[in-house]
């Protein structure tokens, strides 16, 4: 602005309307998605209460099927969060080993130009649609298994926990990789200034050092694998389940959701209400792992 | 885990006596450095980073139980001349070695030379401290000795011990072993480092400008701490700080560009260098 040439005039204003319409339009966009998170929890919040009114909490917590849509009601939440648990569990399995080996590798003893190629390309896998995994899981890997396991289901949560585990190994890897990388060099030199081999330098100096942002990208890993849909909706079933034989077909919290919504359950009626139940539930518990994992997060960004 | 007094010399060692006392360099025999057996023999050593050389050829021999200065103006090579006496140089990816480095007359590049086995006698403390950040105070001591799986339990709380009472620090943290060794102030940290280098019992210990990051007193209890190590061990230390170079070292080395400019009891090169380019580094002519 020339009205700050030197010699000029300091008193009043040297950002023009434009500036302040411009502060104003950033500071809107930032307030949107606060909104938006708000009116999500205020309608989950509403509609629950509705829902608890006509349901007891002891329904919710004590019984041991999920059945709204039938007939003989019952709303015990435990088998769908059984399924949940059951096809998470699988993925981080899964996903835990090869995410770990991968940053290990990636961080220790890849050349910086192999680290500069496998690292973006590793995580194009977590690009890849969801759907797309899921009919791979479907048409796919769970025929591969049915050969090789007796009584697997045409629909089983190990098929789609195993390829949501592949889903999820990015994440993994990626953040894992990330810290590491931050550990300092000084501790490496420490440790084979003590005559530590790079393999015990790696497992008992480095991982542990790292072990707050591993913690971390696991976490946030097993909210992204709980949240997940797609695939084991295409891949693990739509019956719910209390049980933890990875063979059987099982319906997940986020299943369930896209099973009533897909349906023609009119608005206002309990079955429509039990939807946001389970999505207040799920919030509740990838809300839990995100702020744990969160601040794990600052613990190492302030340890290292 | 046994020897609190001084490390065993191996059998080689005491042939390496008489080679000390070569013809061609008179200015080894003063007053205050007795014939002391050579730990490390050096020569035409040269070092790279990639295609930038570092060190031109140095010959020098390091005095069993003595303490060694090296000092110079940044980037002359200092740091890398000791890293590769424990061959950690070669842990930077590019970095290259040539000439000889004898320790007890056994080249430590040789072929057949296990570097990880090497950097077990030959211990090493940084400029900034380095504890193990996820370690308590006991396990940062211990944790050499359990990175190469030679940890007896039965002995873990002596040589716990021992090590903290050598790196003068024991009185200070006996009844805090359990906490994290990181919590510990600067100097503090240093001397767990020391004690860390020491508990796997090396007969060589390089320091590189340990003290550096610390304040004035705790710079001094490591000088102290240097004067009382002497006895047991060999210590090559690397500092900026010529006033201490004077104070803890028995002989001094001045490195300019990679290159040994001049090597000699330590009150001869802070009182009567023989080159001029000595005389002005020290005067403070320059660095």
């Amino acid at each position: 602005m020339l009205s700050a040439a030197p010699g000029g005039r300091v008193h009043g204003r040297s950002a023009g309307l434009g500036e302040r319409l411009i502060e104003v339009g950033l500071l809107g966009c930032g307030l949107l998605s606060i909104f938006t998170t708000a009116g999500i929890l205020f309608v989950l919040a509403i509609e629950t209460f509705a829902f608890f009114r006509e349901v007891t909490l002891a329904q919710f917590f004590f019984d041991t099927q999920w059945t709204p849509l039938f007939a003989d009601k019952h709303f015990g939440i435990w088998p769908l969060v059984s399924g949940t648990v059951l096809t998470s569990g699988i993925a981080i399995l899964v996903a835990l080993p090869f995410g770990l080996l991968a940053a290990i590798y990636l961080s220790e003893f890849a050349e910086q130009r192999v680290r500069k190629v496998l690292k973006p390309a590793l995580e194009i896998l977590a690009g890849v649609p969801t759907i797309v995994y899921g009919y791979f899981a479907l048409v796919f890997v769970t025929p591969i298994l049915q050969a090789m396991i007796p009584g697997l289901a045409g629909f089983n949560s190990l098929s789609a926990g195993m390829i949501m585990g592949m889903m999820i190994i990015p994440m993994i890897s990626s953040m894992t990789e990330d810290a590491l990388y931050a550990v300092p060099n000084s501790l490496r030199e420490g440790a084979y200034a003590l005559g530590a081999t790079r393999l015990s330098t790696i497992f008992r100096v480095v991982l542990p050092a790292a072990v707050s942002g591993i913690a971390a990208s696991v976490i946030l890993a097993i909210s992204r694998a709980v949240g997940e849909t797609m695939i084991v909706a295409i891949a693990a079933g739509q019956q719910p389940r209390l049980t933890l034989d990875p063979r059987l077909p099982v319906e997940t919290m986020t299943t369930y959701i896209v099973q009533v919504s897909m349906g023609d359950t009119p608005a206002g009626t309990l079955e429509y209400r039990s939807i946001f139940v389970v999505g207040a539930a799920l919030f509740v518990m990838t809300f839990t792992m995100n702020f744990v994992s969160q601040r794990l997060t600052r613990r190492y960004r302030s340890a290292v | 885990m046994a020897s609190a007094g001084a490390p065993t010399a191996p059998e080689k060692l005491r042939m390496t006596q008489s080679a000390h006392s070569r013809p061609g360099r008179p200015r080894e025999n003063s007053v205050n450095s007795e014939e002391a057996a050579t730990k490390f023999r050096v020569r035409r050593l040269a070092a790279w980073f990639g295609s930038q050389q570092v060190l031109h050829g140095l010959d020098l021999d390091i005095s069993k139980q003595r303490v060694t200065a090296i000092i110079g103006p940044s980037g002359c090579g200092k740091s890398t001349f000791i890293r590769c006496l424990n061959r950690m140089h070669e842990l930077v990816p590019s970095a290259r070695v040539g000439g000889e480095v004898r320790l007890d007359d056994e080249d430590i590049y040789g072929p057949g030379v296990d570097p990880v086995l090497l950097r077990r006698r030959v211990g090493m403390v940084f400029q900034k401290p380095n504890p193990f950040p996820s370690m308590s105070i006991r396990d940062n001591v211990l944790a050499g000795l359990r990175l190469t799986h030679q940890l007896a339990r039965a002995h873990a709380n002596e040589i716990n011990e021992k090590a903290l009472r050598s790196a003068a620090l024991w009185d200070e943290v006996k009844d805090r072993l359990d906490e994290p060794g990181a919590g510990l102030s600067g100097g503090q940290q240093q001397r767990l480092c020391i004690a860390r280098a020491l508990a796997v019992e090396p007969d060589v210990l390089l320091m590189d400008e340990p003290c550096s990051a610390l304040d004035p007193i705790a710079t001094a209890r490591i000088e102290d701490l240097i004067h009382t190590l002497r006895e047991r061990y060999t210590i090559v230390i690397v500092t900026h700080n010529m006033q201490q170079a004077a104070r803890v070292s028995d002989r001094t080395a001045f490195l300019l560009t990679g290159e040994l400019v001049e090597y000699a009891p330590t009150d001869r090169i802070f009182t009567a260098p023989s080159d001029k380019r000595t005389e002005d580094y020290i005067t403070g002519k320059f660095g």
